[in-house]
């Protein structure tokens, strides 16, 4: 294939790529877009197997058939409650696999024409290793990501006394040890690099807090993206410079859209040390004592619910837990049926990763149009009749609102309150991740529903039906 | 003739061969540049490369604002898949027919990179199939 013809084929895949996310502004829209991107992928692959320095193609094959197989397994298998911790770790994988071709392209710089073995040219030296430290870090971060949403390792954030200082001491040494290896491209300083990189990215994802972990997901995403497109400079591959752009981009903005959805800024996230210590919560629940909040049982709901005009579902991550999503529906239609107009609203932050709950949602047959975001929906909650709150708490939390000294001040909030009656599904009146705790449980129009989300849901089915 | 016109010519001779030889390597040197503004525009320079990528920055900006916060979890695993593009740097590693280090290093950045691509297109596609509207 001329070099005319390979440029404009990974220009045709870049194109592709591009339609693919543009694909993703309507659900109408989104499998066509998901199609384009295949298609995408295709052409790229093909175009580097068409390239005159690839002659051998057993490992080839065997790599592609081995992944392969394993992804579509993986990807058949995944219940969506596990979605997060899926995608941190296939986040991982993209960063070793940028690690593994940054070592490739160390040792065999032939391969990739940019220079000999101990003498790549400094432009791309500088470039491989960028890439292969933003790789290590993807990987070992994402790995740590990986365990703290699949419980294989405490929530809580992990802080230890001048660690700040640790990270910047590492990260200064891997600034220097890029520019040793301009100097002198030695193994050693090669390897040290890898290592520091690969220490740097479990040490910055420690400190940071389990239910933070859709912010760390979305950056990581972010970093994927930066690790291709220093691989794909180190190539001069537009291609991949393209893709690692668009990537790196789209995990930036996620990550600023959960932020804000929080009040809180990136730098206070990565800082870490928040949420999972119920302990720094002591002061603000001393001044419930004499509240009372009041119980309901399943039947009250039902009939709450059956005479309402408007009901609002706000769903939380308690809901995915509970795998309360099919009997949500039962319990919709149910209403929907009876005259009932029935919405759900979603917080950004609800879930464990960016869209989490509508995903959820989906799973258990809502249409989506039925389901709307905060900006969309919060007004409308002043002329419902109930609120119906499933395993949500701190997005609904007016302290958000009323106390700026609260460590969700400014956090926008679903109002919740301004509906008729609020019911909320719950196991207790323990307070959310943020450690504080919500008036709104003590309210005169607030209804506790102590229970499980999906059990407590199939009984307010059955006392309707 | 004399043996001062054999001297005579012979050194003009000599300045003549001289003068041809720094042509010669003039000759070669411009060929070698030659060489070089070839092989550069072959592979790219820098900026070119550093402009192609602010601007799919710029690209990547407006596109993913414009998608639906609805399927922001399906984004993550699109984009996800289309990060393992990075498989053409295993490919390129793999390709050679000698075997060593470097090649080893290609065939795990394939393997790996499959394991996303085939993953990450069939989970989003898997979670776009459930977006269903109200019938």
């Amino acid at each position: 294939m001329s070099a005319q013809l390979t440029g404009f084929a990974y220009l045709a895949s870049s194109v592709l790529f591009i339609m693919a996310l543009k694909g993703l502004s309507s659900p109408e829209t989104a499998r066509q877009g998901n199609r384009y991107g295949i298609i995408g992928m295709v052409i790229a692959i093909g175009t580097t197997l068409a390239d005159p320095s690839v002659v051998s193609f057993e490992l080839i094959i065997a790599g592609l058939v081995i992944g392969g197989a394993a992804g579509t397994i993986i990807a058949k298998k995944i219940e969506m409650t596990a979605l997060p911790q899926l995608v941190a770790a296939f986040h991982s994988l993209v960063g070793l696999a940028a690690v593994f071709v940054g070592i490739g392209a160390f040792y065999n710089p032939e391969a990739y024409g940019i220079g000999t073995f101990g003498a790549i040219n400094t432009g791309s030296i500088i470039e491989l290793s960028l890439g292969l430290a933003i790789g290590a870090i993807t990987f070992s971060g994402s790995i740590i990501a990986f365990a703290k949403l699949q419980g294989l390792m405490s929530g809580n954030p992990i802080t230890f006394k001048f660690q700040h200082m640790l990270n910047a001491i590492i990260a200064a040494c891997i600034v220097m040890l890029v520019i040793t290896l301009v100097g002198g491209q030695t193994e050693g300083v090669f390897w040290s690099l890898a290592i520091l990189s690969f220490a740097i990215g479990f040490l910055i994802i420690v400190p940071i807090g389990g239910a933070d972990m859709p912010v760390v997901v979305s950056m990581l995403n972010s970093y994927s993206g930066w690790a291709a497109a220093g691989i794909g400079f180190t190539l001069s591959n537009p291609a991949l410079i393209i893709t690692g752009a668009l990537v790196g981009s789209s995990g930036a903005i996620l990550s600023y859209i959960m932020c804000k959805g929080m009040n809180r800024s990136i730098v206070n996230v990565l800082l870490g040390g928040f949420g999972g210590d119920t302990a720094a919560a002591g002061g603000a629940s001393a001044d419930t004592g004499d509240k009372n909040a009041k119980a309901g049982a399943a039947a009250d709901a039902a009939f709450l619910m059956q005479n309402a005009s408007k009901v609002i579902i706000v769903p939380g991550y308690g809901m995915a837990v509970a795998q309360a999503q099919h009997a949500l529906r039962e319990m919709c239609d149910i209403l929907k049926a009876e005259g009932v107009e029935v919405a759900y609203a979603i917080h950004p932050v609800a879930g464990r990763m960016p869209g989490h709950m509508n995903v959820l949602l989906a799973e258990g047959n809502v249409p989506y149009d039925e389901v709307f975001e905060l900006e969309e929906i919060n007004h409308e909650f002043a002329t419902a009749d109930v609120a119906y709150v499933i395993g949500a708490n701190d997005t609904t939390n007016p302290v958000a609102k009323t106390d700026p000294s609260s460590p969700i001040a400014g956090m926008p909030i679903l109002d919740v309150e301004k509906a008729g009656t609020v019911l909320f599904v719950k196991r207790s009146l323990s307070p959310g991740y943020a450690g504080v705790d919500n008036p709104l449980f003590y309210s005169d129009n607030t209804l506790m529903l102590y229970g499980d989300a999906k059990k407590m849901t199939e009984e307010i089915v059955q006392a309707l039906g | 003739m004399n043996s001062a016109a054999i001297q005579e010519q012979s050194a003009t001779l000599a300045t003549n061969a001289a003068k041809l030889a720094e042509e010669v390597e003039k000759l070669a040197q411009d060929a070698s540049q030659l060489i070089d503004v070839q092989t550069a525009a072959a592979t790219m320079d820098f900026l070119s490369l550093f402009t192609i990528f602010v601007l799919a920055c710029f690209v990547g900006f407006y596109v993913v604002w414009s998608v639906t916060p609805a399927l922001h979890s399906p984004l993550m695993a699109v984009t996800n898949a289309i990060s393992s593009v990075i498989i053409v740097g295993g490919l390129l590693a793999a390709g050679p027919a000698d075997m060593d280090f470097s090649k080893v290093m290609g065939f795990c950045a394939v393997t790996l990179a499959s394991v996303n691509i085939f993953g990450g297109f069939i989970v989003t596609q898997r979670m776009l199939g459930m977006f269903k509207k109200k019938k």
